[in-house]
């Protein structure tokens, strides 16, 4: 019973990484840094309260938070693309721009700088934690079936075949006539909206906005991108250990065994040991952060 | 731009590049580099302007008396003046730190939590030194602390760099969330005053502030940090443009195979920038920590990582143009509450960003506009 | 031109006229021509930099031409797109290979084409597809396998195969033999030989006589962005061919007199400056780039390098110089070098002109004072700073006696053309208190009036009794030089002869790899 509840859990906290890093596969397999997930998360969480609570629906919310994320994300690609800006600076551009523009909303939309009212989700209030209550949200569903869908858009689709070759080698895929540009927009907007709905997820399963409230998953979720070394599944198993080590520190709290700080810094630590190559290098696109001449 | 194409270099043997023949064409090279210098933030400013309009009418009221609000509460009174000061220092330090990278080719986005440790470590040295010591003896000591705690936190990117080629951006953000967690857990677990988020207060070396020489500017924060940061800013351009060590930097970070054939180790400029970036954006620390709270507070670093990039960005890692970025976005973060009457704060935070985005993308744009408008002009000018 | 080719029939696989390609304000094609006949061979040679690459990515929709007229089977195409290209069946084989490192064999040939099953990648047929193409061409690769794992004549088969996937009726290969040994050539003249006996066009970029002549029907030569000769290759001489690509100005060098005594007429007496010893440098995936070069150089001598580019010349200037890891020993006046680091190198009396003015040679955006110190910045300082005045001073010095144009030292090195680019280089690295120089490429891109006057630099050096290095792709330019003359070939040292045995006769086997002795 009590390793069904922590599996629970670990699956209802992994849903936003699974969601977010299957788009940060997408963006930094297609050569764009994937720093904007954390902006794309909170600018899907606060679409998708807007939404719904104007309109009740909490699928008209996951809808605006998919468009709101796509839009953040075309940004992010119109600077780094079309304008060939450093993708760093932009990325950070807009996820000041992201913290900027919900708390603006939230103050002229709820006339709060903290929090928005709350709003209905896809379970009622309350309804637990278990497998029941996480059963009828189609989010979990879709954030399950995200990962083996993103895998095989990326190893089995001409898309996907085409993502692989302008992250590695932009000019061979040119010479043969493949859309560098063209990708790179598409792989952008799919990471937006798929991060977005993350956001999404965690603000309808918590029914309200707070400020600032993806606290960082998005950086998570290019944690476990990295730590994936850029493979949907390996990622997808990457965010399954980050939400397991941080249910463990929920399970944990009280007992004062291991200072939930350092439970914290286990994404992180284990993403710069990937980097550093203490066991098995994790090496990147080759063209990952370059800017191209399109 | 086609650049790197191969056949450009081939085919220098016709050395068609015009040469540039007499000392107008130096004052003609300069001219153009300060118009590449000053347009991207002219259209950055304007940029955020227009969104700004945008905000404000969305939010029913009228730009001018915003705009006039937002001038009022930051340069109009000595309080607004003295606050946008306190917030410039910080800005200048993590500025300076995030440009001594840039000049290196390093981007370094770990500037908060470099930042937090400086001053956590003044705060430790705080709480264990004795009250009565002067603050111009303790300076030294304070310094060197919070030298010490961001150049450490900054080290770490730098060695992992240099050592195994991980880059250094992803390292520096993973490295901001391990070290406030673990600054946090120091604080709460160990050093936290009970029912606050932060230490106990230092006995000796606290800062003395504007308001004490000018009565003015009571209640606002500004302090003798802001001395260290001219001062800071005095050394890092002797530093880049004068010494040895700053061409050697430079170099590495303009074409590092050059400055390998110059015989310049580049991994150990490598993580001797990002340790220096860090212990500057370190002794940043000093400003909260020596200059206003006289406690390390769990937060006090938020966000002035990122705006440092922004500054850095803006001020084009020049020690001048830094100083004047700090002082911008110190004047949108302070006019932010002059305004808050009006529409809310949070207006600035989306105009900040729209700076950084617009002066990110305009950079490349305007040089490319500028040079292909000089190529096409007058022959013989400075396009390459 | 007497030996100008009959006009071909009538609708060429190929005709491009007055072609003009220009970079900014580089003007790679200066009105370009180049007619090519249905299923013939046919060589585009020139030096480096004459312009063949620019006006082949025209021809494959890579640039749009600034001017002029393209056409491909009679149809008109100027300025059609890399896709329009491939559709009517141009495909080019570049000199640095378009393929992804992490993709399969499969993947690669048929990216930009993909076959499907439904929305689905259908990588049996792709495998199929290679499969067969390399049964009807002889162009044998493992589909399966990871073109990172291929050796460079595979990775080139995958190129060969890529365009012929795509249909390509008309072939372009950039300097295709640069990367391969020489039975891998002999290889890829066969398949080349049966793709044109299938009905294809072969157009082949190489700046390499023998090939010209071996494999070839008829010739476009280009010079200069210009084309200056068409010729049958049956009707014409590796002489003819060299003459033409040169032109006078440099032909004149080739025909310029050796005037060198070398004062080291005995060398067994005399202490040798610079000594290598079964020198080892490994590249890039450990692959051995140079193998064993062992030589020494006395005081007041010239040893001339020859060779064709990318046989390890590059690798062991590097190494010398301490820029690349290396086993063997390298001692210069009797000291050993291996301990040191470039700087100590350079101060024990070693000198660098390296071969890539713009990466290495030079900070672009550093002023002409600057670059004059580069390497030396740590003999330039007051204290941590650098002392401005001595810089300044220094500068001003070196650019008078060097004549470096304009006469300004605080312009960036950018502005400045490339002949006078190089002469800060050579300025520098003639300035410094050295016992040795190592001279690399030392007048690539540079122009007439230039390379006269740094070859007069060198001859000085010479005749000051240091040891002097010249790795040249210009046969002419190491034979005008060299006192000694030795070739590089897969990374050994395959030849070393006094200057007067050294003719380009008796080089050119050695050169190409067909003999080999030391």
């Amino acid at each position: 019973m009590i390793a069904l509840a922590f599996l629970a859990q670990t699956l209802r906290i992994a849903i936003p990484y699974l969601l977010a890093a299957s788009g940060g596969v997408m963006s930094e397999r297609a050569g764009l840094i994937g720093l904007t997930l954390e902006g794309y998360m909170l600018g899907g969480a606060f679409c998708a309260v807007a939404a719904t609570y104007a309109t009740g629906s909490a699928l008209v919310g996951v809808v605006a938070a998919v468009v709101g994320g796509g839009a953040l994300a075309l940004l992010y690609a119109v600077g780094a693309i079309r304008f060939r800006a450093d993708q760093v600076v932009v990325g950070i551009a807009i996820n000041l721009l992201a913290i900027g523009l919900t708390r603006f909303f939230l103050r002229l939309f709820f006339d709060s700088s903290s929090n928005s009212p709350r709003v209905p989700g896809f379970t009622v209030e309350g309804s637990g934690t278990g497998f029941g209550a996480l059963a009828q949200n189609p989010l979990v569903w879709i954030g399950i079936a995200m990962i083996p869908a993103s895998a095989w858009l990326l190893y089995r689709t001409p898309f996907g075949l085409r993502v692989r070759a302008v992250g590695e080698h932009p000019a061979a895929a040119a010479s043969v006539g493949v859309p560098v540009a063209r990708v790179r927009y598409l792989a952008a907007m799919a990471s937006g909206m798929l991060a977005a709905l993350g956001g999404a997820y965690l603000a309808l399963d918590q029914h309200q906005f707070t400020d600032g409230m993806t606290a960082g998953r998005g950086f998570i979720a290019l944690a476990a991108t990295i730590f994936g070394r850029w493979d949907p599944v390996r990622a997808g198993l990457a965010c399954l250990l980050f939400a397991a080590a941080e249910t463990l520190q929920i399970q944990l709290q009280g007992s004062q065994a291991i200072p939930s700080q350092f439970v914290e810094m286990i994404p992180y630590v284990l993403t710069i040991v990937a980097l550093a190559g203490v066991v098995g290098r994790a090496v990147a696109p080759a063209a990952l952060g370059k800017t191209t001449v399109e | 731009m086609s650049t790197t194409d191969p056949t450009m270099v081939q085919v220098g043997g016709d050395t068609p590049t015009p040469a540039a023949t007499s000392a107008s064409s130096d004052r003609s090279s300069r001219r153009a580099a300060i118009e590449e210098a000053v347009l991207p933030p002219l259209v950055a400013l304007l940029l955020a302007v227009v969104v700004g309009d945008i905000l404000i009418i969305t939010f029913g009221q009228s730009p001018g008396a915003v705009y006039r609000l937002l001038l009022e509460g930051t340069w109009g009174n000595a309080y607004g003046f003295g606050q946008v000061l306190y917030k410039a220092t910080t800005l200048v330090f993590t500025g300076l730190a995030v440009g001594l990278g840039l000049r290196a080719g390093l981007f370094n986005i770990g500037a908060e939590s470099q930042l937090a440790a400086g001053g956590f470590c003044a705060a430790l040295v705080g709480l264990l030194l004795p009250a009565g010591i002067p603050a111009l003896l303790c300076l030294p000591i304070y310094l060197l602390a919070a030298a010490i705690g961001g150049g450490a936190v900054g080290a770490v990117p730098g060695v992992l760099k240099a050592r195994f080629g991980a880059h250094e951006v992803i390292v520096t953000i993973m490295l901001n969330f391990i070290v406030l967690a673990l600054l946090n857990y120091l604080t709460s677990a160990k050093l936290h005053v009970p029912d606050t988020l932060h230490t106990a207060e230092i006995k000796s070396g606290a800062l003395p502030r504007v308001s004490d020489v000018a009565a003015a500017f009571q209640g606002s924060a500004a302090n003798a940090t802001i001395l260290l940061a001219v001062l800071a800013a005095f050394v890092f351009g002797w530093f880049l443009f004068r010494t040895r060590r700053g061409f050697e930097l430079r170099a590495v970070g303009l074409q590092p195979h050059a400055a390998e054939y110059a015989g310049v180790h580049v991994g150990s400029v490598t993580w001797r920038a990002l340790a220096m970036s860090g212990a500057i954006a370190g002794i940043g620390g000093l400003n909260y920590v020596l200059g206003y709270k006289h406690y390390y507070e769990e937060g006090f670093a938020t966000g002035a990582g990122f705006l440092g990039i922004a500054v850095a960005l803006v001020g084009r890692s020049h020690p001048i143009g830094i100083c004047l970025a700090a002082l911008l976005f110190a004047t949108l973060s302070q006019g932010g509450l002059a305004v808050n009457a009006l529409v809310p704060k949070q207006m600035v935070d989306v105009l900040q960003a729209v700076v950084i985005l617009a002066v990110a993308t305009s950079v490349p744009e305007v040089r490319r506009l500028l040079r292909g408008a000089r190529r096409s002009g007058a022959p013989g000018s400075t396009a390459r | 031109m007497a030996d100008t080719a009959a006009p071909p029939a009538p609708t060429p696989a190929i005709r491009l006229r007055d072609i003009v390609k220009s970079f900014g304000p580089v003007q790679a094609n200066r009105g370009a021509e180049l007619e090519v006949a249905r299923g013939e061979i046919h060589a585009l040679v020139g030096e480096n930099g004459a312009g063949k690459s620019t006006l082949m990515r025209v021809l494959a929709g890579m640039y749009a031409p600034n001017a002029g007229t393209m056409e491909v089977e009679g149809r008109d195409v100027t300025g059609w797109t890399t896709s329009d290209a491939i559709a009517a069946g141009v495909g080019m084989v570049h000199q640095h290979f378009m393929l992804v490192p992490t993709l399969t064999v499969a993947e690669n040939v048929m990216l930009g084409s993909e076959l499907t099953r439904g929305p689905v990648l259908d990588r049996a047929a792709a495998e199929q597809a290679v499969a067969d193409l390399s049964r009807r061409t002889g162009l044998v690769v493992p589909p399966r396998a990871l073109v990172r794992e291929l050796s460079v004549g595979q990775a080139q088969r995958v190129e060969i195969l890529k365009t012929l996937y795509r249909g390509a009726k008309i072939l372009v290969l950039d300097e295709p033999t640069a990367v391969l040994s020489p039975p891998e050539v002999q290889e890829l003249w066969t398949v080349l030989r049966a793709l044109r006996d299938q009905g294809g066009t072969i157009v082949l970029i190489t700046h390499k006589l023998d090939e010209v002549i071996d494999v070839s029907e008829t010739i476009t030569v280009m010079r200069a962005g210009r084309t200056v000769a068409r010729m049958t290759t049956a009707g014409t001489t590796p002489q003819a061919i060299a003459r033409a690509m040169v032109g006078r100005d440099v032909a004149l060098a080739l025909d310029a007199e050796y005037t060198g005594v070398s004062p080291a007429q005995e060398l067994g007496a005399v202490q040798a400056l610079l000594e290598v010893r079964n020198l080892d440098v490994v590249g890039v995936g450990g692959v051995p780039v140079v193998r064993q070069a062992s030589f020494s150089i006395a005081p007041g001598e010239i040893l001339g390098i020859a060779g064709v580019e990318g046989n390890g010349q590059t690798e062991l200037v590097e190494a010398i110089a301490g820029l690349r890891a290396a086993t063997g020993t390298i001692a210069l006046g009797g000291r050993d070098l291996g301990p040191l680091d470039v700087r100590r190198r350079g101060d024990a009396g070693l000198s660098h002109i390296p071969e890539d003015r713009h990466e290495r040679a030079l900070v672009l955006d550093y002023t002409v004072a600057e670059n004059l110190i580069l390497g030396q910045q740590h003999r330039f300082t007051q204290g941590a700073a650098l002392d401005q005045a001595r810089i300044l001073e220094h500068a001003r010095g070196l650019i008078s006696r060097y004549d470096i144009r304009p006469p300004e030292p605080a312009i960036a090195a950018r502005t400045l053309s490339g002949g006078n680019q190089q002469k800060i280089v050579v300025a520098r690295e003639m300035s410094r208190d050295f016992k040795v120089l190592l001279a690399a490429q030392p007048t690539r891109g540079v122009d007439v009036g230039a390379i006269e006057f740094i070859h007069a630099r060198l001859r000085e050096a010479r005749d000051q009794g240091k040891a002097v290095l010249l790795v040249s792709a210009d046969l002419a330019e190491v034979l005008a030089l060299s006192d000694r003359v030795a070739v590089m070939y897969g990374g050994r040292i395959v030849a070393m002869l006094p200057r007067s045995e050294a003719t380009p006769d008796a080089l050119g086997p050695y050169m190409t790899g067909a003999e080999r002795a030391a």
